[in-house]
């Protein structure tokens, strides 16, 4: 084996280069404060592993960037943990990065003669950065899309040459394709490429000037291999270990909705390490806050191991460093802060997460992706789609489970108007006085005329929420429930022919109603009954017996059965998909309310929706969409 | 003399070589890069469209209650090598103030692209921007110049008169540039 390894030595010379490397004298022992550039070396180097691993795996374009991070994160053999580990250890550079220059600085290390080497670590940083923008990207999701189409926006503030800038970097005046395909040989190519010629260079600076000691020396001399290499080594396995709380904890790394520029995505914010400069933009133009700014404080650092020849310069520079790092953070928490305060904020978050949620479940759902890219998915999701369209069209007089169907809506403002007493507003509303004042956090005294009052949503026609569902017609066949606002309250069949009839009837009636409430939820078809509807066949028959003699629904429904005299709404296939399509297309038709109509609109033959929404409405509401399989837990962050 | 003319010569013939040696080296190293950067600087042979008339939505569709409502542009959209027939490319804001009043706007907040928010849920109802807070009035313009960063009103979009009174709403779908004054077609 020696004779080997002479033999190699003496073709190569590798043990010099080794003994080059390894044999640096540390002037007064190792230290502790001296591990942040090896740590740094290391993380670069977790980054260059893993970021090799997830290029075999990812696949830059519009159709397929987001899926293939998907399936990297939720299916491939530790997919979720390479890609955690390079989101989380690039968040780790940042804060090793900033570490490492404050120690250079505190240490003196910046000044003469290392200016360059203290430059080509600025540089370093600069590459870190762009590093994180550019990789922000990469996933194709809501998150990095609309970050990244601010942070491109900047770099139209160039003067001159900013709009050709931005075109050359998102590969023409769209985002798409070819803005991936650069941002990825970027992220992987080119600035991996320039951070391994910084680093040599950095690292070839420091070892011809040798460390810098700080004073007063500690002990005697010592090599950095072996004492400074344990010491650096601990701390590498520390910050793993960090990493991988993060990476387990987390489980991966986060991807928001596929990218789309049609969807509004108000919980656009970037990476954490940007946040300042995110902040800074709400108080200064683009220009000043994106290019003079950061431009010229970029100069004035590189400026400081000048000034550190200074008498007081290495004083003035630990003030500037002070100063930049405490302006950092002090808008970093604004932003944080405002964002924590922010009704609105919270709500958005809450809106992306459920999006990204739904949107991992559909890609994982039995009809996968398909070919032409995951964007489509949300887009055609009745959960996602119907709810929203529900909101939008449905709610001014609806409600689902007592909201618009996408959580909120629950509350409306009014005006209080001359007339208008606190205690008729309560009523109307359904509140107490105190609790209307506590909505407004208001004085009795403080309420007058003219000022605005947020109060509970008065609903105007029934709650759709299970509509046709067993329990749903369980309850609208009892009178009390058939005229309170959950059904028809707040509409004019409050006193109409159905009212009157279950008016007249009783509790004893209520078993028998339930039977055919059964027979008359099954010609729903609904998705979550199939099973029961299988099992009570029964039941079903009995009910429908009752519905047809006994309770005589027939005389005024048709059931089944043509009946070219039926005078109200038709309940043969009450609540199916094309009974619900047909109601929402057109109330005021024979076959429903025909010229008893109240208020509700006619959505397709007047062409306020079309029959694509109209579709997502009726599948929404009667829950006919992907749910995985309880138990299946979803991974979606 | 002649003594002296010796080292001159090889002098001269050194630098002559010299001077190849760096010219033709620095040919041979910059070809590559300079050839690249055609393709680097393709994009800019892209121009942005002039704009597209596209259908929105019904006119029935929309309450004429002076609330803006979110529809989703679809048109025909090209990304590089695929043609994407009917996608949502976009998003406007569409208004409609009176029986044949119908105004559009652009989604993207023209300070740095960010899709703009209606918002009623201050005292007065407007348009705002979730990410550097600029705020529009219902009409477009600047709300608050103080704290608004945006150095323009949103983007109005041109809406199709004739359509209009066929009861149909289309515009003329345009992006523009970001952080301008005015307000200049992207391309
Ligand atoms: C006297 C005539 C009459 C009888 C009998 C009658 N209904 Fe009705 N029903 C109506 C009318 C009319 C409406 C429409 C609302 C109105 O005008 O009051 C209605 C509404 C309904 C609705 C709500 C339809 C919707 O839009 O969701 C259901 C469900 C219903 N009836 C079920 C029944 C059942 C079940 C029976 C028998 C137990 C029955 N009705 C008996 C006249 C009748
Ligand atoms: C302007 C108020 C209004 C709007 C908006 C409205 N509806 Fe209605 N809706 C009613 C009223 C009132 C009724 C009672 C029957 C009638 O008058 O047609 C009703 C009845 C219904 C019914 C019959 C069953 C029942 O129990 O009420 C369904 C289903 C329904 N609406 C669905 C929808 C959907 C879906 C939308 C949105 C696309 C919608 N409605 C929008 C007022 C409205």
């Amino acid at each position: 084996m020696k004779k080997a390894l002479d033999w190699l030595n003496n073709r190569t010379g590798w043990r010099g280069l080794l003994k080059e490397a390894l044999y640096e004298n540390i002037p007064g022992g190792s230290r502790w404060r001296y591990i942040w550039g090896s740590t740094l070396t290391f993380a670069f180097f977790i980054q260059i592993v893993t970021g090799v691993i997830l290029w075999m795996a990812y696949s830059p374009s519009s159709q397929t960037a987001w899926e293939s991070v998907y399936f990297i994160q939720n299916e491939m053999w530790g997919g979720w943990f390479i890609r955690g580990m390079h989101h989380y250890t690039a968040q780790a550079m940042i804060i090793l990065l900033v570490l490492h220059t404050m120690q250079v600085v505190i240490d003196g290390a910046y000044k003469a003669p290392r200016e360059v080497n203290f430059w080509f670590g600025i540089g370093l940083m600069a590459i870190v950065m762009g590093l994180g923008l550019t990789g922000y990207l990469l996933p194709w999701d809501q998150k990095g899309f609309w970050a990244t189409k601010v942070a491109t926006n900047l770099v139209a503030a160039v003067p001159f040459v900013g709009p050709d800038l931005q075109k050359i970097l998102i590969g023409g005046t769209e985002y798409g394709h070819q803005t991936l395909t650069r941002f990825f040989a970027i992220h992987a190519g080119v600035l991996p490429g320039l951070m391994i010629f910084f680093i040599a260079g950095h690292v070839y600076l420091f070892r011809r000037h040798g460390i810098t000691p700080k004073e007063p020396l500690k002990g005697k001399d010592e090599g950095f291999w072996p004492e400074q290499i344990l010491k650096d080594a601990v701390a590498c396995l520390a910050v793993l270990a960090v990493i991988l709380y993060f990476v387990i904890r987390h489980h991966g790394a986060p991807l928001s909705a596929p990218a789309d520029p049609s969807e509004q995505f108000s919980a656009a914010r970037p990476e954490w390490y940007y946040l300042f400069l995110f902040q800074l933009l709400k108080y200064t133009s683009a220009f000043w806050g994106a290019i003079v700014i950061p431009g010229v404080l970029m100069v004035v650092v590189c400026l400081m191991p000048f000034f550190g020849k200074w008498k007081l310069g290495h004083r003035f520079n630990l003030g500037l460093l002070s100063c930049l790092m405490i302006g950092a953070m002090l808008l970093h928490w604004l932003a944080i802060n405002e964002d924590a305060n922010s009704e609105h904020h919270q709500h958005a978050l809450h809106d992306a997460h459920e999006k990204a949620e739904r949107a991992i479940i559909l890609a994982g759902a039995p009809a996968g992706i398909p070919s032409s890219g995951a964007v489509s998915l949300l887009q055609k999701d009745p959960k996602i789609q119907g709810a929203r369209l529900f909101s939008k069209h449905c709610a001014s007089c609806h409600r689902y489970d007592g909201h618009d169907g996408t959580g909120s809506g629950t509350t409306v403002k009014i005006l209080l108007k001359e007339g208008d007493s606190i205690a008729s507003i309560a009523e109307d509303r359904g509140m107490t006085i105190d609790e209307i004042l506590q909505k407004n956090s208001l004085d009795q005294d403080q309420v007058k005329n003219g000022i605005q009052l947020k109060v509970n949503f008065k609903p105007s026609a029934a709650d759709l929420k299970d509509f046709a569902s067993r329990e749903w017609l369980e309850r609208l066949l009892i009178h009390d429930h058939y005229i309170s606002p959950e059904y028809f309250g707040g509409t004019k069949f409050i006193s109409g022919k159905m009212s009157k009839f279950l008016k007249k009837l009783d509790e004893s009636d209520a078993e028998d109603l339930a039977k055919v409430a059964a027979t008359l939820s099954a010609q729903a078809q609904l998705p979550y009954q199939v099973e029961i509807d299988a099992q009570d066949t029964e039941l079903i028959t009995k009910g429908e017996e009752l519905l047809v003699d006994d309770f005589a629904c027939i005389d005024c429904h048709q059931f089944v059965e043509p009946d070219d005299e039926a005078s109200a709404p038709d309940l043969t296939g009450y609540g199916s998909t094309e009974w619900l399509t047909a109601i929402i297309a057109d109330p005021a038709h024979g076959r429903f309310y025909g010229s008893k109509n109240d208020r509700m609109p006619s959505f397709g033959k007047d062409n306020k929706l079309t029959e694509i929404e109209i579709g997502l409405i009726v599948d929404w509401l009667r829950r006919d969409f992907y749910e995985p399989d309880e138990g299946t837990n979803s991974r979606a962050h | 003399m002649s003594d002296e003319k010796k080292p001159t010569e090889e002098q001269s013939r050194r630098g002559f070589i010299k001077f190849w040696a760096g010219i033709l080296g620095a040919i041979a190293g910059a070809f590559p890069v300079l050839a690249g950067l055609t393709m680097v600087l393709d994009p800019l042979r892209k121009t942005g469209s002039k704009g597209k008339l596209v259908r929105v939505t019904d006119l029935k569709a929309l309450s004429n209650d002076g609330v803006p409502r979110v529809f989703p542009v679809m048109a025909d959209r090209t990304d590089a090598w695929n043609k994407f027939p009917e996608v949502r490319i976009g998003a406007v804001f569409l208004r409609r103030t009176d029986e044949d009043i119908v105004t559009a706007f652009n989604v993207s907040c023209p300070h740095l692209g960010c899709a703009v928010d209606y918002s009623n849920s201050s005292e007065k109802p407007e348009f705002f921007c979730p990410c550097h807070n600029s705020q529009f009035e219902l009409d477009g313009k600047v709300k608050n110049p103080d704290s608004t960063q945006s150095p323009r009103g949103m983007d109005s979009l041109e809406v199709d008169i004739q359509k209009l009174e066929q009861g149909e709403v289309w515009i003329n779908f345009q992006n523009f540039q970001p952080n301008k004054p005015e307000k200049i077609p992207l391309g």
